[in-house]
């Protein structure tokens, strides 16, 4: 359903994506995989329309992304949880989510506050907290509940499971599973093969802007030289 | 004791009237990044349409508070217009385009209102039932003050309440903490803008609405006002509304106070508060450093040294310009001068904004200074011309390396407010100090020695200092300090990393590119014999800002066409009528059409029609 192809990408002078082609199919999740500065978040970011010099094509349920605002991406039904946890930090915990709300969608779950705070507990502790004044890992944990609260039909996450607690990653792994069987479809940016192999069906390794793998964790696991050469293990 | 509780009150009722502005401005700063020049135009065209509403009403106390109203949505109307057609094309651009849009606005609406209202100032009525004063410690207070006193905490709840409780206030507040988030989330960020924008008109018209009975409506309001509400938006902390408050209260109450001890001070207080204010904190009291994200990325651009074809034309250009006195008549050769002086401070502010990357909105300051120098050196020192032309570039660059020390410890649009701040307390100064600047009446009488006095003898002093300033700071630009300094702008925390003192480097190049201003600055003061207190003005900055800008800020040569662009087309325009309207709207066209300035355009004309070869990363 979500379809890039020969996406090329730069900033100012610098080339940073190559021609990456991935899919993401109905209730799917695939995890995009690469070292640091290997382009998984500019691909994400083209996607979303955060990105302006880029080519190649990108289609969500045929209709080309390419040249749409960020808004109307989210509003075709696309949710982005950025690396960077950018949550508000001067809005409350209940004000972040607000920004998210976006009306239900055909063919895509509904999120209610009362779903999110059981999937994110702490947070049902915190809503009257600011946004700075909340962990690392809450506040992961408030940008994927923010981005639900959009009701997506897709969600781009990007390495959730960066610098937080062990605990933390294995809530994100049982919240990522969640989605799944919500029906959602998920790209993940992932540097933790291990994490991405326990949540993801398929895989896409891609390497200073190139794609380099792509297929299931089986057949990675089976030329361990592959994800030895793109991956840092 | 009664006295200084009277004070105390003026003070507050001032505080409410610059509250109302400000607030304004800084929630249009807050959620768009648009420092808006126009504010202080709103804020007059309120005042002009409750004057007239209210005026031809009379409809006693209900007429005057629905007049009052009305202007203020008629404003936030002027506003939708003015950001749906102009400002939502360059949300995107550096901050020197809105700056300099924003001021195209200021000029057409001037001029509009001058064809409206008329030139007279408008004595405007009481408020009904609010006209008389009350005693109070046995002071008398005008009941109309405590209205104001009141008006400005009930606005500032209304906000307050519409920020907390309503989505459309949370967007708001979340837009001001990272806008392209709020737009990946699904806004569309369009829309929250303009409501911003219109909201932001539309206090500022209200600001102006209330002000009527209080002072003369005039066609000065704008830009008197918009220096004050620029410091309190910065004070305050860009985008927080509640520090704009505090520090409306603060700048009116210490001004209320200092004005007893020295009477001059008010000029300057508000400027001297926040640039002490911005040195302590830096984002002011309640601001913090605005989320980077989605703020404009500018397209790198590489600056070349010329093709030796283009080094040809230059040189036949210069050559042209030395001859000139030769063929053309004294007229001509004294707008020469003025182009040679316009593109010498047009060389220099690029020399700091487009090499240092530090945006300045008060150079004016550093041409002031050098003119002031040079000025005073032959008025009261009795030094003769060549002496005198010695001190006023040295006085610049001691003025730049004072004011700069503090400046470069800031960035972006804080740097240029501390910049605007610093060029708007030496005009203070130079206004106020009439023994010694001769204030208002300016320092007459400042002519070139004799044998230099003749149009063609001073034309080619000028040539020779404004010429050779020029080619000493492209050489600049091209040696290893001019290197760094594009370093830095590029990314400071390399320059860092890689052992470079990036505040000394950026200090030095203030105090260089101060210094050569000051030089435009005293060939400015010989050709014309006289200085002003305009010279230091927010106009004469604004004007730098115009030249690089329709030269395009990329190009080493962009400040050469956009100078002597600037200064044939003002030479046009200002002889005839509502050439402010003209000049405005020739300013839009630009900054709308020709993004990359003058010699952008040309390149890309060249382009189009194949003259010049696309060139490729
Ligand atoms: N705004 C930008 N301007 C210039 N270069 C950028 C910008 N953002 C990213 N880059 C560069 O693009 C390359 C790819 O970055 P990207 O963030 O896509 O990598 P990534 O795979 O997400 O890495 P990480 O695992 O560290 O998040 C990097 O070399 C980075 O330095
Ligand atoms: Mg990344």
């Amino acid at each position: 359903m979500l379809e890039v192809k020969d996406l090329t990408a730069r900033y100012g002078r610098a080339q940073i994506l190559n021609g990456v082609s991935l899919k993401v199919g109905e209730n799917e999740v695939v995890a995009l995989l690469g070292r640091n500065g290997a382009g998984k978040t500019t691909t994400m970011k083209c996607i979303m329309g955060l990105v302006d010099q880029k080519t190649g094509e990108i289609t969500y349920d045929g209709q080309s992304l390419m040249r749409k605002a960020p808004h109307m991406i989210c509003r075709a039904g696309i949710g982005y949880v950025p690396e960077e946890r950018r949550i508000f930090p001067d809005l409350t915990v209940l004000e972040n989510l607000e920004v998210g709300r976006r009306p239900r969608r055909e063919g895509a779950p509904e999120w209610q506050l009362e779903h999110l705070f059981e999937l994110f507990p702490n947070l049902a502790e915190r809503q009257g907290n600011l946004g700075k004044q909340l962990s690392g890992g809450e506040q992961q944990m408030l940008t994927i509940a923010r981005t639900l609260m959009g009701n997506p039909k897709v969600v781009l996450l990007d390495e959730p499971s960066e610098g937080i607690a062990p605990v933390i990653v294995e809530q994100m792994a049982r919240v990522i599973k969640e989605l799944k069987a919500e029906g959602l479809s998920v790209l993940l940016s992932e540097q933790n093969l291990h994490f991405a192999r326990a949540v993801s069906d398929r895989a896409c390794i891609i390497e200073k802007g190139t794609l380099r793998y792509e297929g299931g964790f089986d057949d990675l696991d089976a030329h361990p030289e592959i994800s030895q050469k793109y991956l840092a293990v | 004791m009664g006295f200084y509780v009277a004070q105390l009150l003026t003070g507050l009722a001032n505080a409410s009237s610059l509250f109302l502005i400000a607030c304004g401005l800084s929630i249009i700063f807050g959620v768009t990044r648009i420092v808006n020049f126009a504010h202080g135009s709103f804020y007059m065209v309120g005042a002009y349409l409750a004057y007239t509403i209210v005026t031809t009403l009379d409809g006693g106390i209900f007429g005057f508070w629905f007049g009052v109203v009305v202007a203020a949505v008629i404003v936030g109307l002027l506003g939708l217009l003015v950001e749906v057609t102009i400002l939502r094309r360059i949300y995107h651009a550096p901050e020197l385009f809105q700056l300099v849009a924003t001021f195209g606005v200021v000029l057409i609406i001037q001029d509009a209102a001058l064809a409206i209202w008329g030139a007279e100032d408008l004595l405007g009525p009481r408020a009904p039932g609010l006209d008389r004063a009350v005693r109070i410690m046995g002071e008398p207070i005008p009941e109309y003050d405590l209205a104001l006193i009141l008006i400005g905490p009930l606005v500032l709840a209304g906000i307050w309440l519409v920020f907390h409780r309503t989505r459309w206030g949370v967007l708001v507040r979340a837009a001001t903490q990272d806008r392209e988030m709020v737009g990946a989330l699904g806004v569309n960020q369009a829309w929250l803008f303009s409501a911003a924008f219109v909201l932001g008109a539309a206090l500022a018209g209200l600001g102006g609405a209330l002000q009527i009975p209080r002072e003369a409506v005039s066609l000065q309001m704008d830009l008197s006002v918009i220096g004050d509400a620029f410091v309190v938006v910065v004070i305050g902390g860009m985008g927080s509304v509640a520090g704009a408050f505090v520090a409306a209260v603060l700048i009116s109450v210490l001004n209320a106070f200092a004005i007893l001890i020295f009477p001059q001070i008010s000029i300057v207080l508000p400027f001297i508060v926040m640039a002490i204010v911005l040195i302590v904190r830096p984002y002011g009291l309640f601001g913090k450093e605005g989320s980077e994200h989605g703020a404009p990325s500018e397209p790198e651009q590489p600056l070349r040294l010329l093709s030796s074809r283009a080094t040809i034309v230059v040189m036949a250009l210069v050559f042209a310009l030395a001859a000139s006195p030769a063929v053309v008549s004294d007229f001509t050769t004294i707008l020469l001068v003025d182009v040679m002086v316009a593109t010498l401070f047009a060389v220099s502010l690029h020399f700091m904004m487009g090499l240092g990357g530090m945006v300045s909105f008060g150079h004016a300051a550093y041409f002031g200074v050098g003119a002031y120098a040079a000025a005073m050196a032959v008025k009261f020192a009795g030094l003769p011309m060549i002496p005198a032309m010695l001190i006023g570039p040295l006085g610049a660059a001691a003025a730049a390396l004072f004011f700069g020390w503090f400046c470069v410890r800031l960035s972006g649009v804080y740097l240029a407010m501390l910049t605007l701040a610093a060029a708007q307390i030496l005009w203070g100064v130079t206004f106020q100090w009439q023994d010694f600047t001769g204030g208002d009446d300016g320092i007459l009488g400042v002519w070139p020695a004799k044998w230099a006095s003749s149009d063609r003898v001073y034309f080619y002093i000028a040539f020779v200092l404004c010429v050779g300033g020029i080619w000493f700071l492209r050489r600049v630009a091209h040696s290893p300090f001019g290197y760094g300094l594009r370093g830095i702008r590029d990314s400071d925390v390399r320059a860092e990393a890689i052992g470079m003192d990036v505040k000394f480097h950026q200090w030095m190049g203030f105090a260089l590119a101060g210094g050569f201003a000051g030089l435009a600055g005293v060939v400015f003061a010989f050709s014309k014999g006289s200085v002003f207190p305009d010279v230091l003005g927010i106009g004469q900055s604004v004007d730098g800002l115009i030249m690089v800008l329709l030269g395009g800020i990329h190009a080493l040569a962009g400040p050469i066409f956009g100078a002597g662009v600037f200064v044939l087309i003002e030479d046009w325009v200002s002889r005839l009528d509502y050439w402010r309207f003209i000049f405005g709207a020739i300013i839009l066209v630009v900054v709308l059409l020709a993004p990359d300035g003058v010699a952008g355009g040309v390149d890309r004309l060249l382009r189009a029609v194949g003259l010049r070869r696309e060139e490729r990363a």
